[in-house]
């Protein structure tokens, strides 16, 4: 029996220690990994975690990324708690075996701590592995903040694992911004944080050899769609509902609510920015100084980014005239994944928004408050013309001559 | 909201040394940030390393900072490296080295007419932990200088934050401390 871990009501952790302690709390049954920074030290302290009793679960040290997800995949379909933490190339690395775990129906849990994919080289934080994995079939989630890294993790386990889902989830957190910036977290007890979730309740697990089953089979034409269907149908029906009573319940235990969609200062807001990661919480304390001027600025944080939360979205956003999306990944010969799916969101309705693109901290640059003030400056102007005044898409913080298109 | 920037190399402690007051500074109620700008650098290299403070939620996240309090824990540092960007007319520099105050303003026009402390982190470590790691000492100094808590306490929590190491380093890191409190200039 794991030995119990006495934890202070506020231990000040980085992002990446929070996940681990979740992690331990829930009591794994296999967790499986291949290190990469900056999510590295989920798996080193789980492992050290490990080594000093305190988890009864295996510790599987495989030979790659996509090694390390194949061995959640084969602990998962045999009837365990299973998960894993990842980065940028190597999460690249895993992304084909992220579509074998959603398409079997696993519900692995993955920290996935944010890094710009190379090249060139660089281990800082950006969005785009998380950009990467929107199609996998996976539900992703987002912190802002290693209180968000830990809270996240629970609520991923306790609606991935539910038999009406049966879906994997990616827990996100950005890279060294989140992962290695250390802050106050608010814990659980032990026994609070593995009640939450719960034992886990395997379901067409392989080692039920009463009831044998089969997984990752072939169905070519035949079957193949009727499968990815019932998929989507459960990515888009079942979760949500599941992940408003995870809320619900997380809130009744510890008084920290989560929501699909986080808005700040959004009721009356004339013009918001919609981001996502730590740069949420870094515009919630700009818009609070920009209020301050009588200025009606809001902030739209993105919480489930898979399944995309439309109606929600569509709600939030109803009553503004300018807003500013903004991509922390390169788009690479498009709009930024915001400014496409705020779009779509919003076509079919009565909005006459201004819509516009920013690019912003590719690589770990840093976002900082003033660029975030002049993003608002712009959106002003947008709204008094109700036309854009800019580029449709600006890239911010950038060295050199200014860059836009379209 | 109070504002610190640590100057150091890889493998100083400046990290350790951020967290750990990070940590101490939360059991008073207060909201901490502790964080590092060092990418894949090696160990040597100049990085920096970060502290915010405040009585609200801190919910910043730029590295972008106008530093109240710059230390820095490494003598060569201040010839090299930028630490006085984006300075405030009442920054506080608290810097290692074997100079005096007087001495080290002589050599570094920079810090002229600035509020300048000085401690030689460098060699309390070596005579008191026995390496040159200069990030406990520091705390002392600021202790000393910022008056933020008193020196009991701060040993106190600082035991509790050094837990997993061997009882005579810790206690090592306690003179250490201390020493720096009493010597910084």
């Amino acid at each position: 029996m794991a030995e119990s871990m006495e934890l202070r009501d506020i231990e000040v952790w980085d992002g990446n220690m929070a996940a681990s302690q979740a992690l331990r709390q829930v009591q794994v049954d296999v967790v499986a990994a291949y290190p990469i920074t900056p999510s590295t030290p989920i798996v080193e302290n789980y492992a050290g975690f490990a080594a000093n009793a305190y988890v009864d679960g295996e510790f599987v040290m495989t030979e790659s990324e996509h090694g390390a997800m194949s061995c959640c995949i084969g602990a998962s379909a045999a009837g365990g708690r299973v998960a894993t933490a990842t980065s940028s190339q190597g999460f690249a690395l895993m992304v084909e075996t992220l579509y074998s775990a959603s398409g079997m129906r696993l519900p692995i849990i993955l920290n996935v701590v944010n890094r710009a994919i190379g090249a060139p080289l660089n281990v800082n934080g950006d969005h785009s592995d998380m950009y990467m994995g929107r199609d996998t079939g996976w539900i992703q989630l987002d912190a802002y903040n290693p209180q968000h890294a830990y809270d996240l993790n629970f609520i991923a386990f306790k609606v991935a694992e539910d038999h009406d889902v049966r879906l994997p989830a990616m827990v996100h957190q950005d890279g060294f911004m989140t992962s290695h910036t250390a802050q106050g977290v608010h814990t659980m007890t032990d026994e609070a944080g593995f009640n939450f979730v719960g034992e886990f309740k395997p379901m067409n697990d392989m080692l039920d050899l009463d009831h044998p089953v089969t997984h990752g089979v072939q169905t070519e034409e035949d079957w193949h769609f009727e499968h990815k269907a019932r998929q989507q149908h459960a990515l888009m029906t079942a979760v949500i509902p599941k992940l408003e009573a995870a809320f619900d319940a997380f809130e009744a235990l510890t008084g920290r609510r989560y929501n699909l969609v986080e808005t700040h200062q959004m009721e009356d807001a004339e013009m918001a920015v919609i981001c996502m990661g730590t740069s949420v919480e870094t515009a919630m304390e700009v818009v609070n100084e920009l209020r301050a001027q009588g200025i009606k600025a809001g902030v739209v944080g993105i919480r489930v980014f898979r399944p995309w939360p439309m109606e929600r979205l569509v709600e939030v956003l109803k009553n503004v005239k300018a807003i500013g999306t903004l991509d922390r990944s390169s788009p690479h010969g498009t709009m930024g994944m915001l400014f496409n799916e705020i779009s779509g969101s919003l076509f079919n309705t009565d909005t006459k928004a201004v819509l516009t693109n920013y690019i912003y901290g590719l690589g770990g640059r840093d976002l900082t408050k003033a660029h975030l003030v002049g993003i608002f400056n712009d959106l002003k102007a947008n709204m008094d013309a109700g036309k854009p005044t800019t580029p449709l898409q600006q890239y911010i913080g950038l060295r050199g001559p200014k860059l836009s298109f379209f | 909201m109070l504002e610190i920037r640590w100057h150091s190399r890889a493998g100083q402690g400046a990290v350790t040394g951020a967290k750990g007051l990070a940590d101490v500074v939360s059991t008073t109620g207060k909201h901490v940030q502790a964080f590092a700008f060092y990418g894949s650098a090696k160990r040597g290299a100049a990085m920096t390393a970060y502290n915010r403070v405040d009585d609200a939620p801190i919910m910043n996240h730029e590295k972008f900072m106008a530093p109240d309090y710059v230390l820095v824990i490494d003598p060569a540092l201040v010839y090299v490296a930028d630490f006085t960007a984006f300075e405030k007319p009442d920054t506080v520099y608290i810097i290692t080295t074997h100079l005096s105050t007087e001495e080290l303003v002589a050599s570094q026009p920079k810090l002229e007419g600035k509020k300048v402390y000085t401690v030689d982190c460098i060699k309390i470590s070596q005579e008191t932990i026995g390496k040159a790691i200069p990030n406990t000492p520091m705390l002392g100094a600021l202790m000393k200088v910022s008056g933020m808590y008193e020196m009991d306490f701060f040993k106190e929590n600082m035991i509790r934050v050094l837990k997993k190491l061997p009882q005579k380093i810790i206690d090592a890191n306690m003179i250490a401390i201390q020493r720096a409190y009493d010597e910084v200039k």
